[in-house]
């Protein structure tokens, strides 16, 4: 333990002990709040940005920053052990940075009873810090519940419409995926033999004598179900757009840029290192579900008139690349993955903060009520245009989204070439409706509503204010996108020693399968991929 | 014979019963001789009373009186770890329930001094039962506790409902005596006959009970005593089939008093349940494994399904209270093969216990004078708004029954699936989480009216809204117990150091 391992445990601290300040000591002062509220927001993603920078894994088990504090459960093989490695290094510093965009953009929001608004954040910031800087699965876990009820609570009451019903509905959800998997976690625990929970004790547990293949199988099928919930893979997507439609801004931009990714964060650390038997076998039914989530999903997203709700249905349609990538089970579809989960998530962020500043011009989220927006804010134009272009992945702004999707279809070509065929349309079909998206709101005459709403109002360009984190979270989009191997470096070397373990069980099972390669065992097993 | 007895006498051995007792006689006489000043000193009495013991109590356990792990009594009463626990339990759970009855009664204008008297009386009895070592014991015990709550129930008597429920208790409560009593005399019965093995010392003790049971476990007459013996005990945890009674006695009790029963006297089966089944039946797990498992799986689905229409808070909180007693029932379970499984289901117990009050602090503040039976979900309409302290402890403590991280409920049910998944009882694992899973929409239900914002016609005559809500301010003391349940609710969540010794084991 070293001074850096304390700075990780306060970039998850001191959210959580302002939110607790925040709870308990009645009404404050606007000012003590404001400022007690940028402290709780600055200093994660400071906080994660030195310890990026300072990366440098020591020992054997690829992890820095390593700390180990008892909690009281020892007795369950339970501590708060912290840390980070190449994989989660990257994702730590998106949880930082997509929750300081989100923190400011929630103090300027002027919601009422601001300063329950702004507790109710900072505690789905230190659980969304706490999530990747968790080495013990069991607080990876609990780290993704903190924010459940803050999110119900947000949606609710500063949420817009059907808020009722859509929080219980994505509560509802959530619970289930998430105590699906808690069983997934708990299983693999108790069937690895591992005196503790955390994830370095299991992969020398795993390495040393695997789970059995049947138990492997039913684990990851319990992984596959919950964490799909979680990340809302198709056909149990339902509760994310409608979610994230009726979410106030920062809430969503949490959400689905950074809390999302727990369960894909999952299947890469935890899932295919331990239970790599498990995951061949259901790769196939994995790789199709998520075809239907790009191919699906990206349709009926062309079909969205609601900008929120379009951005809502990007986001699925975007997580169906990671789950082919994990289906792929290869370092470099892994590696697709991570990026791929960072581009998305600072651009998923970027695109419902600009989504609600047009809001704010236009007083709806319909767009087929708008339209000729860039004649009375080019900058809004122009910066809501680079937002869009990186969710498709054009060059430029989209850098960092082009090379995760790049690398996830090179992947996917050695696991399935029609699939890879199939699923590269899903690119085809994000131009399509981002481009519309573009088109509708800003270019074009005003429609008949629109008209009148401008007669009436004078409508400004984009405020220096909200062009803070919209700035923020471009630049780091761009600059990471000009730069990758700061990320990719460190994360080939976890990458590949993740996939050590998970290989030498592949080569056993095709050693006692002689006549059958891994690949075409898992493909006699699920009929549907022929 | 009678040296015997008198040897074993050991008072001190129960000295904080006998303290409770004692208490609650002298709030008697205060009443009878302190006028009207005495009447307003009784609640106070009885809670400080109350403290100064567990304060004692606390001390008292560090030092276990040299009697711990031994019998008093010829063996009526046996002193263990687990009986020190669970008598800190049930004083704590008075002390708060005394606390809520003084924010009640107080606001509904009903005599404290009875309330007060017969809650200390239930108090002790109860503590006793925690640690009865046999069946003479175990059915005084329980009937003292029950005998004191049919009064308890119906005490709001301008109430038809409390009446009522009252009513219902006392049919129910005997009818589930009965069976109880004929389960003990079936097994005395068995037990002295010459005939069968294994059968030394006294037919009723459960430690001389335990090798009888373990040799004639096939035996009818002693499957049928057993199952009827659990019968009598379903009833006071509220498990499925005995658990009819819960809503409507639960809606038409005083809040104070609905809190009792649904920790205290829920928590006081489970202890003896838990008494039974390390000791005298635990040779009897091949017939109530299954039984119980079944019981288990169908209390689970029953309280959280019945639950989901409930509009009446106190009928939700109490159907709910079923589901819990499934959840703690699969530890129960899971104690035939994981003796461990003993302090998952204690510490389940401590964070149930927490959570509880915190919900029924916030109830007791806001049931309107006599309405106190028909307080509905909408009643907690814009309490974010008008008491934000009080709905921040609404929401903890539900959040905590609903087994949501961070709070201490999470760990409690964390506990049990572990202590399930280590006994290998998988499919009751999948029902629970199917329970929880239905359990967060009247959960979350109830978080939904009490914070968010609701569209109302605007009421024209403003004084009349006004005069339908009476919500106090909340009292300085109040704040400092609710938050105090509250942060506990939390902190448990984060931290477990303190009980790390229920934990481990």
């Amino acid at each position: 333990m070293n001074n850096y391992s304390i700075l990780l445990l306060s970039t998850i601290l001191v959210p959580l002990v302002i939110a607790i300040i925040l709870l308990g000591f009645g009404k404050l002062p606007k000012s003590v709040t404001q400022f007690l509220a940028t402290l709780g927001f600055c200093f994660p993603a400071l906080g994660a940005l030195i310890l990026w920078v300072n990366f440098v894994p020591t020992d054997a088990s690829g992890y820095d920053y390593l700390m180990t504090l008892p909690t009281g459960l020892e007795a369950l093989g339970i501590t708060l052990k912290l840390g980070l490695n190449g994989i989660s290094v990257p994702l730590f510093f998106l949880a930082g940075i997509v929750g300081l965009a989100a923190g400011i953009y929630a103090m300027q929001s002027g919601a009422e009873r601001l300063q329950q608004y702004l507790m109710l954040i900072l505690f789905m910031q230190a659980g969304l810090m706490g999530v990747f800087a968790s080495v013990d699965i069991f607080f990876f876990y609990f780290f993704h519940e903190l924010a459940l009820i803050p999110t119900f609570i947000c949606i609710g009451v500063w949420g817009g419409r059907d808020r009722h019903s859509a929080a219980m509905e994505m509560t509802i959800y959530l619970t289930l995926g998430a105590m699906l998997s808690l069983l997934g976690l708990l299983a693999i625990y108790f069937q690895s033999g591992a005196e503790s929970f955390d994830i370095i004790s299991l992969k020398a547990a795993v390495l040393a004598s695997p789970i059995d293949g049947g138990a492997q199988t039913i684990i990851f099928g319990l992984l596959l179900f919950g964490f799909g919930i979680l990340v809302s893979l198709f056909p149990f997507h339902s509760w994310a757009p409608r979610g994230y439609a009726s979410a106030p801004t920062s809430v969503a931009m949490l959400h689905a840029g950074v809390l999302k990714k727990f369960g894909l964060y999952g299947f890469i650390q935890v899932a295919l290192p331990l239970v790599p038997l498990g995951a061949n076998h259901w790769s196939m039914v994995l790789a199709w579900l998520a075809l239907g989530s790009v191919l699906i999903i990206g349709l009926i997203t062309i079909a969205q008139r609601d900008l929120k709700e379009m951005v809502g249905f990007s986001s699925v349609m975007h997580m169906g690349y990671c789950f082919l990538g994990i289906a792929c089970m290869s370092v470099l579809g892994s590696a697709g993955v991570i990026i791929t989960m960072v581009a998305h998530g600072l651009t998923v962020a970027l695109l419902f903060l600009l989504g609600h500043v047009v809001y704010k011009r236009t007083e709806t989220y319909d767009m087929h009520d708008m339209g000729g927006l860039v004649k009375h804010a080019p900058a809004l134009a122009a910066l809501f245009s680079a937002a869009v272009f990186a969710s498709i992945g054009l060059p430029g702004p989209g850098l960092l989204n082009f090379f995760g999707e790049f690398t996830v279809f090179t992947a996917l070509w050695e696991f399935s070439r029609p699939i890879t065929a199939i699923a590269v349309l899903g690119v085809i079909i994000s131009a399509v409706y981002g481009l519309r998206a573009i088109g509708r709101i800003f270019f074009g005459s005003p429609s008949e509503v629109f008209e009148k709403h401008l007669k009436e109002n004078s409508i400004k360009d984009i405020s220096t204010a909200e062009k803070i984190p919209t700035l923020l979270l471009l630049i780091t989009l761009v600059v990471i996108g000009l730069f990758p191997r700061m990320m990719t470096d460190n994360m080939n070397t976890s990458l590949e020693d993740n996939f050590l373990s998970i290989n030498s069980e592949l080569k056993q099972l095709a050693i006692e399968e002689p006549a059958k390669s891994a690949l075409e065992l898992a493909q006699s097993i699920e009929p549907s991929a022929k | 014979m009678t040296g015997d007895y008198i040897d074993t006498n050991t008072w001190s051995a129960i000295l904080p019963e006998i303290i409770l007792v004692v208490l609650a006689l002298s709030l008697l006489l205060i009443d009878m001789f302190g006028g009207e000043k005495g009447k307003d000193l009784v609640g106070k009495v009885a809670v400080v009373g109350q403290l100064v013991l567990l304060g004692l109590g606390l001390t008292v356990l560090s030092d276990n009186l040299g009697i711990l792990n031994q019998e008093t009594f010829s063996g009526m009463l046996y002193h263990s770890e687990f009986g020190q626990v669970m008598r800190l339990f049930f004083l704590t759970s008075s002390i708060l329930t005394s606390f809520l009855g003084s924010i009640f009664l107080r606001k509904h204008g009903l005599p404290g001094t009875e309330f007060y008297a017969i809650l200390l009386l239930v108090t002790s009895a109860i503590m006793l039962l925690a640690q009865s070592n046999h069946f003479v014991m175990l059915f005084v015990a329980l009937e003292t506790v029950t005998i004191g709550f049919y009064v308890l129930v119906s005490y709001n008597r301008d109430r038809s409902n409390s009446l009522e429920a009252g009513l219902k208790y006392l049919i129910m409560g005997g009818f589930s005596t009965a069976i109880l009593l004929m389960g003990i005399v079936l097994i005395y019965g068995i037990a002295s006959t010459p005939g069968l093995a294994g059968m030394s010392g006294e037919a009723l003790k459960f430690s001389d009970l335990q090798l009888f049971l373990g040799l004639n476990s096939d035996n009818l007459i002693v499957k049928t005593g057993v199952l009827m013996v659990f019968a009598g005990i379903a009833f006071k945890i509220g498990s499925v089939p005995f658990q009819i009674w819960i809503p409507d006695v639960y809606q038409g009790a005083p809040t104070p008093v609905t809190a009792a029963l649904a920790v205290t006297s829920k928590a006081g089966g489970f202890a003896i349940l838990i008494v039974l089944v390390t000791g005298p039946f635990k040779p009897m797990a091949q017939l109530l494994v299954p039984v119980l498992s079944v019981m288990a799986i169908a209390t689970i689905l029953f309280g959280n399904i019945a639950a989901l229409t409930q509009r009446n808070v106190k009928r939700l909180i109490g159907l709910s209270g079923v589901s819990h007693a499934g959840y703690l029932l699969m530890g129960i379970v899971a104690m035939f093969t994981i003796p461990a499984a003993q302090n998952a289901v204690v510490f389940y117990l401590i964070t149930y216990l927490l959570a509880s009050y915190a919900v029924f602090g916030v109830m007791a503040h806001l049931s309107s004078k006599g309405k106190d039976d028909i307080q509905q979900l909408s009643d907690y309409q814009d309490l974010l708004e008008e008491r934000p302290f009080l709905s921040g402890v609404l929401v903890l403590g539900l959040g905590s029954l609903a087994g949501i991280p961070p709070l201490a409920g999470f760990i409690g049910k964390l506990l049990l699936f572990y202590a399930a998944f280590q006994a290998g009882l998988y499919s009751l694992l999948g029902v629970a989480i199917v329970g929880v899973v239905i359990s967060i929409y009247y959960y979350f239900g109830w978080i939904k009216e009490a914070t968010f914002r609701f569209w109302k016609l605007p009421v024209l005559d403003g004084e009349e809204a006004e005069a339908l809500r009476d919500w106090p301010e909340v009292s300085n003391l109040a704040k400092l117990t609710l938050g105090g349940l509250a942060l506990l609710t939390l902190l448990l969540g984060f931290y477990q150091g303190p009980l790390s010794s229920l934990i481990g084991g």
